[in-house]
């Protein structure tokens, strides 16, 4: 009877776990372990044999001018985005928990860019910049229109920017709505009668219950930005002159295009380390957020 | 928020407003839909104008060059098909770590959470040669299973915090009733998940649908395999410039996964709120 029970046990955990945890280890576990190890070798992706090579790929790495380069945009762009995406996403969740008639319908709207995927996105505004802002700017003769959109370091830079912020904004839009529906409008009410304005009322009653909503959104907005790939591939795929290449971009040519397979490893070692450090303080913060309120 | 609920003449302005921003905000589509419309010629005079005389000549012809009904179908059979099998295996294996929580279940269960922080792209390049191993690369049901492997963690993630919600109690009567451990599951908890199952699959009909970089490095070689972003792509890079063609495969690209969004705005809007909150 106990072996019975045990043969039992043992088919459940089988049938139940083994599909998911076998697909989980071939294409997860292994390849994350196998890349620690190609990073200290000088796997090309085409030879049989790979050669242990020590840290040369990390001195490699670390004298590598446009990696840093590479890492450089990417902080900023990362810096850029976290704030403009929350503060007009925010705006918008403002906006938008009115009474307003056609809420439902905006909110709809507001979200529609987030369906659509990064590549298909960079390809369509590369034709609203190039195309659609010349003929705006031709029209109105307002300068920011007119200006050589995608062709130049910083406007290639904002350029990024502007469609990152236009997609996801919508997305933390429906998250902090979430947040300011849960505001317990009682508190409001009599910040009314204490006779608080808008703008106080935002700033003592508003903002700190919606702290969670704040926190979700940094981070989510931070881990996007910084894994940022497609939408970079098709804008601007690195242009001009390397100036826009981020480091998900930069990982992907050094190992797809250089053949540097294990330089290609080494840098998404670090790649990791960072975006597991970002995620576990994103943790911890989170936490820490949740007991105080 | 609602201060106050008569419709005030403060709130008219605020609709008047959000309106004109949502306006300005969707400028974007206006410009691929007219301008798909028009003759090259047409694009360079004007991008701004509405199409003097609308013209499907582009669609056509985008249509054969991209493979629309090929790539559509490819994409769409890789979509349900790991859809089915995630919300299948990752609601069994979550019912499996939380009804059993031996040390063995609770340390994978900690791996599959601790593994969400791993970005893709950073292990892209060994994947590839264990795929190419495997056999992986170069067709459909490899593609599959890569997907299995990578929305295994945030599946299980979700479907475990579901389960635990649900009382063992109805489970037991089904034990007392004589159900097996397969129909316990399959009869009693699985029609349970049904609001789960519906957040899951939304939220990983977005990622797959659209994903680029996984299909590119797995089946990127095979033509006759392309996904929509796959075939946008080529065609992208081989018709550069060539905006009324580009124009209008992009806009044959979004339309699919618009419509799915329409058609089920409201409960992918609450999926979004709820996976944000929980994730």
């Amino acid at each position: 009877m106990a072996g019975r029970k045990r043969w039992m046990n043992l088919l459940m955990q089988s049938v139940f776990l083994g599909p998911t945890l076998l697909f989980f280890i071939v294409i997860v576990v292994i390849p994350f372990f196998l890349g620690m190890y190609y990073s200290f070798t000088d796997w090309n992706g085409v030879a049989v044999t790979v050669n242990w090579v020590g840290v040369r790929n990390f001195a490699a790495m670390f004298g590598d001018s446009k990696f840093w380069a590479s890492f450089g945009f990417t902080v900023r762009f990362t810096l850029a985005v976290v704030i403009l995406t929350n503060v007009i996403g925010l705006m918008l969740a403002l906006l938008l928990v009115n009474p307003l008639k056609m809420r439902n319908l905006l909110r709809t709207l507001f979200f529609i860019p987030n369906v659509i995927g990064g590549l298909l996105l960079g390809f369509i505004w590369q034709f609203i910049f190039i195309r659609g802002f010349a003929a705006v700017g031709k029209a109105t003769g307002i300068g920011f229109f007119n200006l050589e959109w995608l062709g130049t370091e910083a406007t290639g830079f904002w350029g990024i920017v502007i469609v990152f912020v236009w997609q996801a904004a919508g997305y933390m839009m429906i998250i902090y709505i979430a947040g300011l529906i849960n505001v317990d409008r009682s508190l409001l009410e009599a910040a009314d009668i204490d006779g608080a304005g808008y703008g106080q009322k935002l700033r003592f009653i508003t903002f700190p219950l919606i702290m969670p909503a704040v926190t979700v959104c940094l981070f989510l907005s931070m881990s996007h930005a910084f894994k940022m790939f497609d939408l970079n591939l098709s804008l601007t795929h690195g242009g001009p002159f390397g100036s826009t290449e981020s480091l998900a971009l930069n990982i992907y040519t050094e190992a797809f295009t250089n053949s540097n397979y294990g330089l290609g490893t080494a840098k998404a070692l670090l790649f990791f380390v960072i975006v597991a450090a970002v995620s576990s303080l994103q943790v911890w913060f989170t936490k820490r957020m949740e007991v105080q309120s | 928020m609602e201060t106050s609920r008569n419709y005030s003449w403060r709130t008219l302005v605020l609709e008047i407003l959000a309106g004109l921003l949502a306006l300005l905000f969707l400028v974007p589509f206006y410009f691929v839909i007219v301008n798909s419309l028009k003759k090259f010629a047409d694009i360079l005079k004007n991008s701004a104008s509405l199409p003097k005389e609308a013209t499907f000549d582009n669609f056509t012809r985008a249509w054969t060059i991209l493979d629309f009904p090929r790539a559509f179908t490819n994409s769409l059979v890789i979509t349900i098909l790991a859809n089915v099998f995630l919300a299948l295996f990752c609601s069994m294996a979550a019912y499996r770590l939380v009804r059993f929580p031996s040390r063995f279940n609770n340390i994978v269960f900690m791996i599959f959470v601790a593994a969400m922080v791993i970005p893709f792209q950073s292990i892209m390049i060994p994947l590839v040669r264990v795929a190419a191993n495997l056999n992986l690369t170069g067709n459909l049901p490899g593609l599959i299973i890569c997907y299995l492997g990578f929305g295994a963690s945030l599946t299980i993630f979700l479907f475990h915090g579901f389960v635990k919600s649900v009382p063992y109690e109805i489970e037991e009567a089904g034990i007392v009733d004589g159900c097996s451990p397969f129909s316990v599951f399959f009869r009693i908890v699985l029609p349970l998940l049904k609001p789960m199952v519906v957040t899951v699959f939304i939220l990983n009909t977005l990622w797959i649908w659209n994903d680029f970089l996984l299909p590119l490095l797995i089946v990127g070689g095979n033509p006759n395999l392309r996904t929509i972003p796959l075939a946008t792509n080529s065609f992208f890079s081989q018709y550069t410039k060539q905006w009324d063609l580009a124009l209008a495969g992009l806009l044959m690209g979004i339309t699919p996964i618009i419509i799915f969004f329409l058609a089920l705005q409201k409960h992918i809007i609450a999926g979004i709120a709820a996976g944000a909150v929980k994730g």
